[in-house]
């Protein structure tokens, strides 16, 4: 069996947002960056697939040079390979998700998973994308994962409930948390994952479909009302609540 | 010129509010970008529903109609949407950004060559071209997008657009389907509702508990408030992770965004990956007995307090209130 992870690098949940100088993306200085944390439950999902079906694992991250660092964790949670699709470039899920299908078709994996979206942009596109590209089927949001022999039957999270739904491999797999639960590398595993290989590879396909204009920071609203300290101000909230804000 | 397709969703051959906020939507742009529109519905029996959409201003409905539709399958809807889009001649898609929505505009997207602003919260209308506006990190930033190909997708967020009525005679076509065994690739067996719950992600109020809640088994103060109100009950990821509550529940840049029209927020100190899911509730209450806690800086009302005190008071008030 050969499952492969594809991730991503993103600013961690602490970040403070700030628009950087061109207007359109974020300022990146003071950010750290970590591997897109939906992404961690894509890569436990690989490595658990390698300790009990003795499964091959790769990652395959589209990036920066810098990128190489969440490839690296990936080493230390008990990937085997890591490749990472070089590029500067500007690229929208569109072209991520082509340059991922490119690379993909010639590895013959039974199994794909992603993170359910990235924290950065949000977009829910990438894994489905490459799905389609592929012409292979496709789960999102899924919390739970079942293999038997050929067939995938997965959980997946819908508003108010759940679906299940089944498909047969090669699959891709879009993880939401409760998937799984990512470990954490111990000191040797982080340690050993320093120094080992990164295959690199040329983007095949760098046109977006999708440009952003312009990036803003929303409206930050005046500062509220305090109503009280007490549980005497629980009258007071649900008379404006109901008269002033009409919400109820 | 420009036609509009927007693919309604329908559960269980009905039709749910972000599918009446899409068809009013559809109906909006078609006649601010001066073209035509027409509503797409999927499923086994939908033509019984399809006739309603008229009092939205819809003029065309297409149905696409089958035994095996009764439940969503990301590959024959993906089919579906691309094909009626290409036989149509639509330019523009609209999809709700719902999980079925978002799960399936990546395949059209793919079927179509096309580009996708995904979870769109306003669309302007620019040189006879739609601009996007959608939050990016969870809510933290806006962006604007353009989509440059020649066809494009756009996936609308629920519970932001107006469902506007508009009288209109839906003129109902069913569609001519070519379905294969293996368009059914990927199959939906089952789905399970979670009756007793309502999801945070499609309520109008929430009621979110955090840390300051001290355990889980204060969590009822919580959902006692909740039930009186509705409301569907959230949570941080603190208590999240802390095992106090369900993932499904929780809110914010790693959990669910939401943007309910009240969003009450007990014991919740506001760690900014929390306020990046909720901040853009359209009515924000605070409960936290720390007057400098984040999460007061973006309420509309707060109670600087203990909830241990106020939520039981606040529930109290809540029943006499709304009983009359």
């Amino acid at each position: 069996m050969k499952a492969i992870a594809c991730i991503s690098q993103v600013p961690d949940t602490t970040t403070k947002v700030k628009v950087g100088s061109d207007g359109r993306t974020i300022d990146p200085s003071g950010v750290t960056y970590v591997i897109n944390p939906f992404d961690e439950f894509a890569v436990e999902a690989a490595v658990q697939l390698k300790e009990k079906s003795a499964a091959e694992t790769y990652v395959i991250s589209v990036g920066k040079e810098s990128a190489k660092e969440v490839i690296k964790k990936a080493y230390a949670m008990g990937i085997d390979k890591g490749i990472l699709i070089k590029t500067e470039a500007e690229l929208d899920s569109f072209a991520v998700a082509k340059n991922l299908a490119d690379v993909l078709k010639e590895m013959n994996a039974d199994i794909i998973f992603f993170g359910k979206q990235s924290i950065d942009y949000d977009d829910s596109q990438t894994g489905t994308l490459v799905a389609e590209f592929l012409g292979i089927p496709s789960i999102s949001v899924v919390v739970d994962l079942k293999i038997e022999g050929n067939t995938v039957i997965a959980e997946r999270e819908i508003e108010g409930g759940k679906e299940i739904v089944e498909a047969a491999m090669p699959v891709v797999i879009c993880a939401q948390k409760g998937m799984n639960n990512p470990r954490y590398p111990n000191l040797k595993g982080i340690m050993a994952a320093k120094t080992r290989p990164i295959e690199e590879k040329q983007p095949t396909f760098t046109e977006s479909k999708t440009k952003v204009v312009k990036m803003e920071l929303p409206k930050i609203k005046g500062k509220g009302k305090i109503v009280g300290t007490d549980a005497a101000a629980a009258v007071e909230l649900v008379k404006l609540l109901r008269e002033e804000a009409k919400v109820i | 010129m420009a036609k509009i397709l927007a693919f309604v969703e329908s559960r269980d051959n009905k039709i749910k509010n972000a599918g009446f906020e899409l068809a009013s939507t559809a109906v909006k742009y078609a006649a601010e970008l001066g073209a035509e529109s027409e509503i797409l519905l999927i499923g086994s029996d939908v033509s019984t529903v399809a006739g309603s959409l008229g009092a939205y201003g819809v003029k065309k409905v297409l149905v696409a109609e089958d035994a095996r539709l009764d439940k969503y399958s990301t590959t024959a809807y993906a089919k579906i949407v691309a094909e009626t889009a290409k036989q149509r001649g639509c330019d523009t898609v609209f999809i709700s950004a719902t999980q079925m929505g978002k799960d399936l505009a990546p395949r059209v997207s793919a079927k179509l060559d096309a580009g996708l602003a995904v979870d769109c919260i306003d669309l302007k209308v620019e040189g006879g071209e739609l601009l996007a506006t959608r939050p990016v990190y969870a809510g933290k930033a806006l962006i604007q997008v353009k989509v440059e190909s020649p066809v494009k997708l756009y996936s609308l967020r629920p519970n932001v657009f107006k469902i506007l009525k508009a009288e209109a005679t839906a003129d109902v076509e069913k569609l001519q389907l070519n379905l294969t065994d293996a368009d059914f690739a990927v199959k939906t067996k089952e789905v399970v509702v979670s009756n007793e719950k309502l999801d945070v992600s499609e309520a109008t109020i929430i009621v979110s508990g955090g840390r300051g809640l001290k355990g889980p088994e204060n969590y009822k103060l919580v959902e006692d408030l909740a039930a009186v109100l509705g409301a569907a009950v959230g949570a941080s990821r603190a208590v999240v992770d802390a095992g106090w509550r369900p993932h499904g529940e929780q809110v914010g840049q790693t959990g669910k965004t939401v943007s309910p029209n009240l969003y009450i927020a007990c014991g919740i100190s506001g760690a900014i990956q929390h306020l990046a899911g909720m901040s853009s509730a359209k009515c924000i209450v605070a409960i936290n007995k720390d007057k400098d806690a984040p999460i007061f800086q973006i309420a509309d009302y707060g109670i600087v307090g203990d909830v241990f005190e106020i939520l039981p008071a606040l529930t109290e008030e809540f029943k006499k209130v709304l009983a009359n």
